[in-house]
């Protein structure tokens, strides 16, 4: 039967798939943020896992104000893309230190 | 029977496209996985008896982030081979950092079922009688309430963050002024004339 650990096990895979593929794609940033999409998502799955198996719906409202978290966070991340590269024509984030002032 | 195997699928996709979206080539090709990752955590969530996060999943993060970053992808004109130079480099310590996480959280999950967790008391129990999405709406829009109305005001601010960072004034181009358009008189602009025949307009 499948139980609690199951779904544990699949969100801690999901979640250190998302930190390897920060280190790994570090010069683009687009793959970046589609890594901490995957860390939320694993994030998601453990709550709901813990909501299903304790019997305590607060877990899946939680999952819910992740979710907002996450599409704002997407929203002002592009947006920010979209400007850095208009002003730079390319997305390295290499040198991103050179945005400030 | 038909459980396991629904998790054993959902899972194994999932996990897959996750490794996918962080190695594939091409960005386009990392987001149309990433897509597939979230189809199969929303069938998880269904296995768990979670409809609406499921339901939510499908609606908020295929329907509005992935495609946010197909969008973004394809209308930037990138070079993506240049941005994979470093990729090799970074794999050990990646690697090294991956793993380290992976047996913390391991060891973790390896405590924690040493002894099952029990709750004193629940903030919201499941009630059997109602449905997963008419539970979520009475707690949501009682208990929590103004944590849902803050989950409003974040997205509106996202949004208007995102207009404001990437709205631009172009020069060249006429818009129409209102107040301008509402100062002008008939006087002002019309002339009345007793032309003569053979003559040309005098403009």
């Amino acid at each position: 039967m499948i139980g609690l650990q199951h779904y544990m096990v699949v969100s801690a895979i999901l979640f250190v798939m998302g930190v390897l593929g920060i280190f790994i794609n570090r010069k683009n940033v687009i793959i970046i943020m589609m890594a901490i999409e995957l860390i939320l998502l694993s994030v998601n799955i453990n709550l709901v896992a813990f909501s299903a198996f304790l019997g305590d719906l607060v877990g899946q409202v939680f999952s819910m104000f992740v979710l907002t978290v996450a599409a704002g966070e997407a929203a002002i991340g592009l947006a920010i893309l979209v400007i850095y590269f208009r002003g730079r024509g390319t997305i390295a984030v290499d040198d991103v230190n050179r945005m400030k002032g | 029977m038909i459980h396991v195997f629904a998790f054993y699928l959902f899972a194994a996709i999932v996990v897959c496209s996750g490794a996918l979206t962080i190695l594939s080539r091409n960005p386009v090709h990392s987001v149309l996985w990433l897509i597939l990752a979230f189809f199969n955590a929303a069938g998880l969530m269904v296995l768990l008896g979670a409809e609406f996060i499921a339901m939510l999943l499908v609606i908020v993060y295929v329907g509005a982030v992935a495609v946010l970053f197909l969008f973004v992808v394809m209308m930037l004109d990138i070079d993506f081979a240049e941005l994979r130079a470093g990729f090799v480099d970074y794999l050990p310590f990646g690697m090294l950092i991956a793993l380290v996480l992976l047996a913390e959280i391991v060891l973790g999950i390896g405590i924690w079922s040493a002894g099952p967790i029990e709750l004193a008391q629940r903030t919201a129990p499941v009630n059997p009688e109602l449905s997963n999405i008419q539970a979520i709406g009475g707690l949501l829009y009682t208990r929590y309430i103004f944590l849902f109305e803050a989950a409003g005001i974040i997205l509106l601010i996202a949004m208007i963050g995102a207009i404001v960072l990437t709205h631009r004034a172009r020069g060249g181009v006429r818009s129409q002024n209102i107040a301008r358009q509402n100062r002008r008189r008939p006087e002002d602009a019309i002339r009345n004339v007793n032309q003569p025949i053979g003559q040309g307009v005098e403009l």
